[in-house]
């Protein structure tokens, strides 16, 4: 029982590590990147190579992948997606724009991705070593993405909530049309939400480089994950992601150990579902008025 | 318009001006060949695009590099380059059968060499076998084999029936057993996915008229993240003889998880993958001992300088891995072979000399018999760096499994 929780714990960790990011880019900047999945990938191949090149250590590799990656998305969201945003009437066709421009852009990114590094698969070791907690044992390098990813969520959920420029967040995030109102530069904290999240999905790129074997089309698979988490956590709410992250992984790994692993993905869906039954806005989620 | 006047048309063309590759017609007419069209769809992208980046292209590219830098394949006296045609399928089977018409009907390709995997394979041998194309499936594995190369006398399986991988398997353990190296308990697990389903489905049974214990026996689906669940399960139960008919992903995160869980079974057997210089690459010395499925006769010279030959033109030195890369090349070889005996670009007749002759490969003399190889690698093991065939032990250079596994080792 307690090998299945501690499993599901850090499982759950890394799903809501993978989903914030998205969270940001979906809830704050109201950008539906569909190209989310191929960053979180790029900045596995980053990580990859700095280790095995130069013997980089994923970790220390961490400060110098995510400010690239926040300059890159900041840069991605001031020359690409502001026309877009401009040229939007309402924020939901933003929305259908941006699915739509992001779409392309993730051919784009997969692209350099395979002509970078071809199809196959890679691995490397890093922090594989066993770690026992409780009597039960825990790959090292799992039990770090999961310890960050509690402390990236928990820093950025003080940043939103006990900071100025948090709460201006916020605000963009709950109603971007009365934000203006109180002097809140919209268009201005809306890349800088984009590119946080980008930063987000970079450290998630690397650490998740640690453990899971990917190649340069495998970002699809993170990209459902994260909009999974972020739908049923309630779009643009970081507890929700956190929440949410968990109850999966929690249930993933208590029905691959009580009932059977092939039901694994049919319960994740099956959670989704009715938490969109009970809450169509996710668990954390305002319906909108 | 009739095809009768399109055919006068291309032959009056043909004649008047030097048409490269006109042979869409297959017409015995002698025409100046300036190429040999080789097409192929391949993924580049999409979920097949891991498995075809390490088996199928760099054995291409060597392949159509050492031609031409021979002077191309030989047509009667002279030698003539090949020209390549190519297109990515995104792993999906109507891009690849739209791909292939196109390079049978608008790119006029003299010979198609295959896409990757099993159901791309299935997916494209009907269209190959209408156009009248050689169908050299060299990463196919499927039960449907035999009766595919009944139904379709143009294609060649070369990795085999499914049923025979989990027979061959099992008659190892059987075996061991009978030497007293394990015991009866067997723990099982297999991606939800064709490979693990059939691979599985064939084992079952076979397991159980062994008389087996099969201790655990479930089943993952596809794109799962966390095995460690599986294996601490596995772990608790403590089999003899672990088999895991997996995935290249999952065959690294169990392995991964095996090792930090300290389960170390007898045998430890892991599918796809296994056989990838990846596996080596990530695992070192912790891969001595792993069973898997393929291998390759290790000490062979025709194999050595294979390898050497692949190291040295595929990008950023690639091996090849140890099972299908070898039987791709092999099944190059004998494509070129086949053509070189026949003299000219007739399908027909190279579909013959495939079905009759015998051809000296890097894996050795292959000859077929209802269009299937008579001899497969099934289980293969890393042995000081090398990953062997070990059954079925009567191949040719199959070495002795070495049990029990030896420990892992920290890192």
């Amino acid at each position: 029982m307690t090998n299945a929780l501690l499993t599901g714990l850090v499982l759950g960790g890394m799903y809501a590590l993978i989903a914030m990011g998205l969270t940001l880019q979906y809830g704050v900047a109201r950008i539906m990147n569909l190209a989310y999945g191929e960053f979180l990938i790029g900045s596995a191949f980053a990580s990859y190579f700095l280790f095995t090149g130069w013997a980089v250590n994923p970790l220390v590799g961490l400060i110098v992948i995510v400010p690239i990656s926040f300059v890159i998305s900041f840069l991605l969201y001031k020359i690409f997606l502001t026309p877009l945003v401009r040229r939007a009437r309402t924020r939901d066709a933003l929305e259908v724009d941006s699915i739509l421009a992001t779409f392309g852009l993730m051919f784009i990114v997969q692209g350099i991705l395979l002509t970078m590094f071809g199809g196959a698969y890679f691995s490397y070791s890093f922090l594989a070593i066993p770690v026992t907690i409780v009597g039960e044992v825990l790959a090292m390098n799992r039990l770090v993405a999961f310890a960050l990813a509690v402390v990236l969520g928990t820093v950025l959920y003080l940043l939103l909530t006990r900071t100025r420029i948090g709460t201006s967040i916020r605000a963009v995030a709950v109603d971007p049309a009365s934000a203006p109102l109180v002097a809140i530069n919209v268009p201005q904290l809306s890349a800088l939400a984009f590119a946080a999240g980008g930063a987000l999905v970079a450290s998630a790129g690397v650490l998740i480089s640690m453990f899971l074997t990917f190649s340069a089309t495998s970002g699809v698979v993170f990209t459902m994950k994260a909009l999974i988490v972020v739908v049923m956590g309630g779009i643009g709410n970081l507890m929700g992601c956190l929440v949410a992250g968990v109850l999966l992984g929690l249930s993933e790994a208590l029905v691959a150990t009580y009932i059977d692993p092939g039901l694994t993905i049919a319960v994740n869906f099956a959670l989704f579902l009715g938490v969109l039954l009970v809450r169509p806005a996710g668990i954390f989620g305002k319906v909108a008025r | 318009m009739g095809s009768a006047t399109k055919q006068r048309r291309v032959g009056l063309a043909a004649g008047l001006a030097m048409m490269a590759g006109a042979v869409a017609f297959g017409s015995a007419a002698a025409q100046a060949q300036t190429s040999v069209k080789i097409g192929y769809a391949i993924s580049r992208t999409g979920p097949a695009a891991g498995g075809a980046a390490v088996t199928s292209i760099p054995n291409y590219e060597l392949w159509v590099k050492e031609v031409n830098a021979a002077g191309g394949i030989k047509l009667g006296d002279k030698r003539v380059p090949i020209e390549v045609v190519q297109y990515d399928d995104r792993s999906s089977a109507e891009e690849a059968a739209k791909s292939l018409e196109r390079l049978i009907n608008q790119d006029k390709v003299d010979f198609i060499l295959p896409p990757w995997g099993t159901g791309l394979n299935l997916a494209v041998g009907p269209i190959l076998n209408k156009a009248g194309y050689p169908h050299l499936a060299s990463t196919a594995v499927t039960d449907r084999a035999p009766e595919l190369a009944k139904r379709w006398p143009n294609s060649f399986w070369l990795l085999g029936t499914s049923a025979d991988a989990s027979k061959t398997l099992v008659e190892m353990l059987v075996k061991l057993r009978g030497e007293g190296k394990i015991g009866d308990t067997v723990a099982m697990v297999s991606i939800a996915d064709g490979f693990g389903i059939d691979l599985s489905a064939a084992a079952r049974p076979a397991l159980a008229a062994a008389k087996f214990k099969l201790a655990y026996d479930k089943t993952y689906p596809v794109g799962t993240q966390d095995l460690g669940p599986i294996v601490n399960e596995v772990k608790a139960l403590n089999p003899d003889t672990f088999i895991a008919f997996s995935y290249p992903p999952d065959t690294i995160a169990i392995t991964e998880q095996a090792r930090i869980s300290g389960f170390n079974p007898k045998v430890y057997y892991t599918g796809v993958g296994t056989a990838f210089p990846l596996f080596k690459a990530k695992f070192g010395a912790n891969a001595e001992g792993v069973m898997g499925i393929g291998g390759w006769s290790g000490d062979s010279p025709a194999i050595k300088d294979y390898l050497a030959r692949h190291k040295a033109s595929a990008a950023n030195g690639a091996e090849p891995d140890r099972w299908a890369s070898a039987v791709t090349f092999a099944s190059l070889q004998m494509l070129q072979q086949a053509i070189e005996r026949v003299g000219k670009l007739d399908r027909a007749a190279v579909i013959k000399d495939l079905q009759t002759g015998s051809f000296d490969t890097v894996i050795g003399k292959v000859k077929f018999e209802n269009n299937m190889p008579t001899k497969y690698w099934w289980v293969g093991q890393w042995q000081g760096g090398e990953f062997y065939g070990v059954a079925p032990s009567g191949n040719d250079g199959a070495r002795q499994p070495i049990l029990p596994k030896p420990a892992w080792k920290a890192q």
